[in-house]
């Protein structure tokens, strides 16, 4: 249920800024995902469908950025996948690690008509 | 009529940050410590909140908001202790959120309040990204669940202020390797605090008060 209140917000922030921008119709929506906010595609899909009929954003498509989850090594600055080194900087070994992408969710652009 | 880009740049979360930024400067002009109590179900968070409050009902005035997809268990056990207890029921959301709160603190009387004690709705992932509008998160990990967590739970670890290994009590019979655990938690987060405890014995929790104390005697002083 957890995208259901993010979905939520999503549309009312599209249905915002179409109306500021007089527009008639929500063709597309860019959406920015990070692999660490646990969004799903297929649920945000589903709760869009639902939560948009009869508003000017129906029948729009999302389309999904999605961002690896990278971290940085806190003893010296080596960016990594964590789900390829299990946590731990493949330079130095360290496990002083911090998250530097991977939380983003946020709509970066739309296309109206 | 012509397609137009237009472009947004605008976090999902934003309008519940809003929310909790707003939740927080309430909370501040009345110097109430707001705390974020988060583990996954069966953590004991129950038992540690209950705790809590016997041992500081006598001289601070606290409250409860429990999260809870449905029913009202949780706040009865606390009513029953004499505290004002507010039960949310998320139906079916696996989280609180800033609004939620800010319903429920309408319905608590702030002016007669030092501390409030958030129990959030049993769960490791979204929890950690609502805020609230408290002032620290709290988090609980039990023994049995596994000394892996803050590598499957790398957000939940990184949020929180304090990490309570609770139920350390059945350690013996557990293969849970404390000093990994705490060395995980420190290389995602460096300052968190990490008490060892038992909600169910006591064990380990003078530490826990120390901190809450420390923390209460802060907002007092009128530092945020």
């Amino acid at each position: 249920m957890h995208e259901q209140s993010i979905v939520e917000s999503l549309v009312s922030i599209a249905l915002e800024n179409a109306q500021k921008a007089n527009a008639n119709k929500i063709l597309k929506i860019y959406l920015v995902v990070g692999e660490l906010s646990g969004v799903l595609d297929d649920a945000v899909n589903f709760y869009f469908g639902f939560l948009t009929r009869d508003t000017i954003a129906a029948g729009a498509c999302i389309s999904f950025d999605h961002v690896k989850a990278q971290f940085r090594c806190r003893n010296c600055n080596t960016i990594f996948l964590p789900e390829e080194h299990n946590f731990q900087c493949p330079n130095c070994k360290g496990q002083q690690i911090e998250i530097v992408s991977g939380r983003e969710l946020y709509i970066d652009r739309m296309e109206v008509e | 009529m012509s397609v137009k880009v237009l472009t947004i740049k605008e976090d999902i979360l934003g309008a519940n940050e809003q929310n909790a930024k707003a939740n927080r400067e309430l909370l501040d002009k009345h110097r109430i410590l707001m705390i974020n109590v988060m583990s996954s179900p069966g953590a004991g968070k129950t038992s540690l909140i209950i705790q809590t409050i016997n041992r500081f009902k006598a001289k601070t005035r606290i409250a409860v908001i429990e999260g809870d997809i449905a029913s009202t268990i949780d706040a009865d056990k606390v009513s029953k202790l004499g505290i004002p207890a507010i039960q949310i029921n998320t139906a079916g959301a696996c989280h609180l959120d800033a609004n939620m709160i800010k319903k429920a603190l309408d319905n608590l009387v702030l002016e007669q309040l030092d501390l409030i004690v958030v129990e959030n709705v049993g769960n490791l992932i979204c929890t950690a990204e609502f805020a609230l509008g408290a002032h620290n998160k709290v988090m609980l990990l039990s023994v049995p669940e596994g000394d892996d967590k803050p590598h499957k739970y790398p957000l939940m670890f990184t949020e929180s202020d304090v990490v309570l290994v609770n139920k350390i009590d059945v350690l013996p019979y557990f293969d849970f390797n404390v000093n990994a655990f705490s060395s995980a938690v420190a290389g995602l987060n460096p300052s968190a605090r990490i008490f060892n405890v038992s909600a169910k014995t006591g064990e380990g929790l003078e530490a826990w008060f120390s901190w809450l104390e420390s923390q209460l005697a802060a907002k007092r002083g009128g530092q945020s």
